[in-house]
């Protein structure tokens, strides 16, 4: 059992604050990413529970064992670093064996558990080579298998797949994934890369200036994003925000048009849509087509509704020319509200 | 148009084949300052004595090593070799033992006057060692250290440290700190992780720099003639001598000085080089 708990963790590096008191807990064999732009925090969290960093506040608990006090190597957990840090003077057995030879175990289970994981991540011909010797790939590839060798209860993982080419990425994605899955290790997986998020987490923790700003599972940060921030930051392209105005009890009115809401007293609010939640109809939010980039599967509209940015996803077979006025319908089971002084969801 | 432009076109390729000649000049002149001493003393000293002395002088050597073997049964000599090669040893134990910590310090970690303990370091080697030699010779009667070996090495370490800290802080910077950090994630104490993933990558640099120190010592003249009476060293012994000893003697002692230096240092001018690369950073 290794439930991850982070209680109230701040950094401060002089007069800059790293992070605002940070609250997660991470469920035993769960995969969180912590997702967010550089210069978020999300590193420095990571290396905090790693012990490379120490943090100004709070504790960390692994497994009910309050950890933050302790170096690195009694906190039961394996790091993979972004530059993968292969020792070079080592071969890739005696790399993926490191771990265990601090360990003190013998040679025979050594060998039985180097051979098992450089089999598991495909690298078991590689094993009397250098790291000189690999690709960028292989060496990735080494770097897990590393980590794994030492059957952690926790593998931390920064950013591991950034510095590869986008096809091997999508590769490797699936292939962690699945290796993670199996392993049933607790997984703490730092990347800035949303596909990555989406696509391999149990959930997202998605950070902003140091504060987690939304923790929940890929599809409610994508459907009910919980800030601002979320909305812009998560989707491809993002979600669209207009600002509405008060037309009523619970009635709201967007670029001329009326749509039900939240009953908030207040004059003005955001209203929030996905450009694939759009489509065009009889009636609708007049917008005034700026672009066209047809993408093949569908066709992305980027528009103009009075001096705001609009995007649309439409079918492909749209006939649809720059300067063209389209009128298009938000589905209303997708509009999400958002407060613009505290940019929280209403 | 086109006659306006021929002049110009047939100007250029003239001062380009100026400024070759001017370039190739300048590194004929620098390898001649160098090399020309040395072919001299290379010479002279595989020459037998009569040669030397002699008029005209040969261009090659006659390969005598009469010069040679003179020099070797010159009364002093031997222990004054000796000398030399235990004060360069200690020399370059201290100054690696001292200087590498320092490096790894400054590499590693950041603390307040980090950048003003940079400069201080270098610093060192701007005082002129005449203007510390008399006091220092004071200091080493009184504590008993004056006319000894490890006395003379205590002075030869400090001119060896400031390249011993610099060569090994570019070492260490050169070692990404991510190999350590993923050894302490895989259960190494810090100084398990710089045992097991740091000595190993940063060896032959650590060497070299242990050899630069030991070079430094092994040319030092200045202190060694101070420091030292009865214990003198090959260089200060050959100072002493400079005036009553034959030219044969002076030549082949010259050479003994110098080949080990000049081998010692070619074998060590990457890491040299990658010291020097560290003053633009």
């Amino acid at each position: 059992m290794a439930e991850i708990q982070i209680k109230g963790v701040a950094k401060r590096f002089g007069s800059f604050t790293a992070l605002h008191s940070i609250d997660l807990t991470i469920a035993d064999q769960e995969f969180v990413v912590l997702l967010g732009a550089s210069g978020c925090g999300k590193t420095t969290l990571l290396r905090i529970i790693a012990g490379l960093e120490t943090p100004s506040e709070g504790e960390v608990w692994i497994g009910g064992r309050r950890i933050d006090h302790l170096p690195p190597r009694q906190r039961g957990i394996a790091m993979v670093f972004q530059n993968y840090a292969v020792f070079p003077h080592l071969t890739v057995f005696e790399n993926i064996a490191f771990g265990l030879r601090m360990q003190k175990i013998e040679d025979s289970e050594v060998e039985r558990r180097v051979s098992r994981t450089a089999e598991l991540m495909h690298i078991e011909q590689l094993l009397k080579r250098y790291s000189g010797q690999l690709s960028g790939g292989q060496r990735q590839r080494v770097a897990v298998a590393r980590a794994m060798a030492m059957e952690p209860e926790v593998i931390l993982m920064d950013e591991p797949l950034s510095n590869l080419d986008a096809l091997l990425r999508m590769e490797m994605r699936a292939e962690l994934k699945g290796v993670l899955a199996e392993s049933k290790t607790t997984t703490i997986y730092v990347t800035h890369d949303q596909v990555e998020a989406m696509s391999m987490a149990d959930r997202i923790a998605v950070m902003h200036q140091g504060k987690i700003v939304q923790a929940a599972s890929p599809v409610e940060v994508y459907r009910n994003p919980a800030a601002h921030f979320v909305g812009g930051f998560i989707g491809n392209p993002p979600m669209n925000f207009l600002t509405a105005n008060s037309a009523g009890e619970g009635r709201w009115e967007v670029a001329g048009q009326t749509y039900d809401g939240p009953a908030a007293a207040r004059k003005t609010i955001d209203f929030a849509i996905r450009p694939e939640d759009l489509e065009p109809a009889e009636q609708g939010i007049a917008a005034t087509v700026r672009v066209v980039e047809p993408l093949g599967a569908h066709t992305l509209a980027t528009c103009d509704v009075g001096g705001h940015l609009l995007r649309a996803v439409l079918e492909s077979d749209t006939v649809v020319r720059s300067g063209d006025v389209l009128h298009l319908q938000p589905r209303p089971d997708r509009i999400r509200w958002f407060d613009p002084d505290t940019t929280l969801a209403i | 148009m086109t006659d306006a432009t021929q002049p110009i076109a047939a100007a250029r390729p003239d001062r380009r084949r100026a400024a070759k000649l001017l370039f190739g000049a300048t590194i004929v002149l620098f390898c001649a300052w160098v090399l020309v001493p040395i072919y001299l003393l290379a010479v002279n000293t595989l020459s037998s004595p009569e040669e030397v002395t002699g008029f005209p002088k040969r261009f090659f050597p006659s390969f005598d090593l009469a010069s040679m073997r003179f020099f070797i049964e010159f009364a002093g000599v031997g222990r004054a070799l000796w000398n030399s090669i235990m004060t360069a040893s200690i020399t370059m134990v201290l100054a690696v033992l001292i200087g590498a910590p320092a490096g790894y310090a400054l590499s590693r970690f950041d603390f307040p006057g980090k950048n003003l303990f940079r400069v201080l370091v270098l610093m060192t080697r701007a005082f002129p060692l005449p203007l510390l030699a008399l006091p220092l010779a004071v200091m080493f009667i009184r504590v008993g250290l004056d006319d000894t070996v490890f006395g003379l090495a205590l002075v030869h370490t400090t001119l060896a440290l400031p390249f011993a800290v610099l060569i090994t802080f570019s070492l260490f910077s050169g070692v990404p700190i991510e190999l350590e950090e993923a050894a302490w994630t895989l259960g190494c104490t810090r100084l398990g992780a710089f045992r097991k993933v740091v000595m190993p990558l940063v060896m032959p640099g650590l060497a070299a720099s242990a050899v630069f120190a030991f070079v430094i010592s092994w040319n030092e003249v200045f202190a060694a003639a101070v420091l030292t009476i009865k214990n003198r060293t090959l260089t200060a012994f050959l100072l002493q001598s400079l005036d009553v000893s034959p030219l044969p003697l002076k030549f082949a002692g010259g050479a003994v000085l110098v080949i080990p230096a000049l081998i010692f240092i070619f074998a060590v001018r990457k890491y040299l080089f990658a010291m020097w690369g560290i003053a633009n950073r």
